[in-house]
């Protein structure tokens, strides 16, 4: 297959077909957590879009000249761990310094991501399905942006869920959940678009 | 074996040496200035983050604070101290700020108002409130669910048989909490030092008070003639207190012929002006009964016939010992 079309078909079947937070289950906490509005979801997508890249990329050369050259596959999720911690204080203080702005706007979320169990995910998933170097990277990117587009979606339906009657029993994090079966269902029907 | 305990060991130590010196290195780098002052002043706050200062927490008040955006005195738990401590802090003076409790504006409880209904729902004033149901007659007294026990973070409100809340003024902090939560606005912040509390909060009209409750309001006007400041005011079928011109003579709750106006203070039995007078003649004028009489530096005399004993004389006098005043 043609490697241009092979990467491309990788992202769409990362964004859509695989998605972190809808097919895998990956991240449930910031999408439900961070739901509220599409402006504070877009953001947050983009923080972790931002992170799983960069994670992808570090992770990448840690594994494939650290673990495997030296047969250490056990301190895989040691070393993402550090590796994802670091990073994300990294960033962290680069956005303090460079968008004081976008660092209010994001909050608490900014640190939260550390723990978000989707770029840990992402991370172990890169070495199983054993992905060269723009794979990964690729891998990595699709995977925030499926994040962030679950997460805007969501979003979308929450703000308009705000209007609509609700019964008492289901109102809040109950019919959130519901939506996101209900939205994961619907995902399920990409299966089956492309094949790699 | 060896070698892979080896390995293990020298790469994540590596990878970990490796990042801790990238972080470091960035936050030197990426270092944002914070003022100083933004932590000093947390330093100083009680730490409650009860948001009574109208700020998200304490953090957000003190940040506030150092900005110049929030008062020193901004911070209605901790008082005066914590307001000299900030004063400090940022180098101003801390404006004298009188510390408040809260006082419960009605009086009428189940034995003084009158029972109207039996109310038998949710057991919160809010949801009593919502439905348009109290169990008494008046429509504007407590309702005895005791909401403002529950608000209250501080314990200082419990219901008492009579089912009517009281204020425990030790542990008060003029936190605000019951005010915004009792659905009828029974409650205020008045100063600590306030002696006089008009207790009833009822607009309905002076015949249907004294029909259904044994302590409302009556709007006599009696309290607002006798007040020698003027502190007193009616608003729509009631006397309403301003605590700020408020002298806490005791006149008016002494007039109220309902007992709707509580008095703590004492009461000046006698007043009378001595020999130390110098005759400034500061005191006639301000006499709201011109009881005071007497020339320029003569000895002045107070007519006792007229006197209302409050003590404003005694108040305005800059003379040790001129005018003395028994309790």
């Amino acid at each position: 297959m043609d490697s241009v079309q092979y990467i491309l078909l990788l992202f769409i079947s990362t964004v859509l077909i695989n998605n972190f937070v809808l097919i895998r289950f990956l991240g449930i906490c910031p999408f439900l957590g961070v739901s509220r509005y599409v402006d504070t979801a877009f953001s947050m997508g983009l923080a972790t879009t931002f992170v799983m890249t960069l994670t992808a990329f570090a992770t990448y050369f840690i594994n494939s000249y650290i673990l495997v050259a030296l047969d250490l596959p056990f301190l895989r999720y040691v070393s993402f761990i550090i590796v994802i911690a670091s990073l994300v204080q990294f960033v962290e203080m680069f956005i303090k310094k460079a968008s004081p702005v976008l660092y209010k706007a994001l909050g608490i979320y900014l640190p939260l991501i550390t723990t978000n169990c989707a770029i840990m995910g992402m991370a172990l998933l890169i070495p199983l399905n054993e992905y060269n170097f723009i794979e990964s990277i690729v891998f990595g990117f699709g995977a925030g942006v499926g994040f962030t587009l679950a997460i805007v979606l969501i979003a979308g339906l929450r703000e308009e869920l705000e209007f609509s009657d609700v019964p008492e029993a289901l109102q809040g994090v109950p019919i959130t959940l519901i939506l996101a079966g209900i939205m994961a269902m619907a995902f399920m029907g990409f299966a089956g678009l492309v094949t790699i | 074996m060896q070698s892979t305990f080896l390995y293990s060991v020298l790469s994540m130590g590596g990878l970990g040496a490796l990042l801790a010196l990238g972080l470091g290195v960035a936050s030197k780098k990426f270092h944002v200035e914070r003022d100083p002052k933004i932590d000093e002043v947390n330093e100083a706050l009680p730490g409650a983050n009860c948001g009574a200062c109208g700020y998200a927490g304490c953090d957000a008040f003190a940040e506030a604070v150092a900005n110049g955006d929030a008062p020193v005195t901004g911070c209605p738990v901790g008082g005066e101290s914590v307001a000299e401590r900030l004063a400090e802090i940022m180098g101003s003076e801390a404006e004298e700020s009188e510390e408040q409790v809260a006082q419960v504006l009605c009086k009428g409880g189940t034995k003084e108002t009158a029972k109207a209904a039996e109310y038998e729902g949710i057991e919160t004033c809010t949801a009593a409130s919502v439905a348009g149901i109290s169990e008494k007659r008046c429509s504007y007294g407590c309702l005895g669910l005791g909401d403002c026990a529950h608000v209250c973070p501080f314990d200082a409100i419990t219901m008492n048989t009579n089912g009517l809340p009281e204020v425990d003024p030790d542990k008060c902090t003029a936190c605000n909490k019951c005010v915004e939560k009792c659905p009828h606005d029974l409650f205020v912040l008045a100063p600590v030092s306030g002696e006089n509390h008009i207790r009833c909060s009822s607009h309905d009209g002076g015949k249907f008070v004294r029909g259904i409750c044994e302590v409302g309001c009556i709007a006599c006007t009696q309290c607002v003639r006798v007040c020698p400041v003027d502190a007193i005011e009616m608003q729509d079928n009631l006397a309403v207190l301003d605590y700020e011109k408020c002298i806490n003579c005791g006149l008016c709750a002494e007039k109220c012929p309902t007992n709707t106006i509580d008095f703590y203070g004492e009461k000046i039995e006698h007043i009378e002006i001595t020999d130390d007078c110098v005759g400034c003649t500061r005191c006639a004028p301000e006499c709201p009964v011109d009881a005071i009489s007497g020339e320029l530096k003569e000895k002045h005399i107070i007519d006792q016939e007229k006197c209302i004993k409050c003590g404003i004389c005694y108040d305005v006098c800059k003379v040790d010992g001129a005018i003395k005043k028994e309790y």
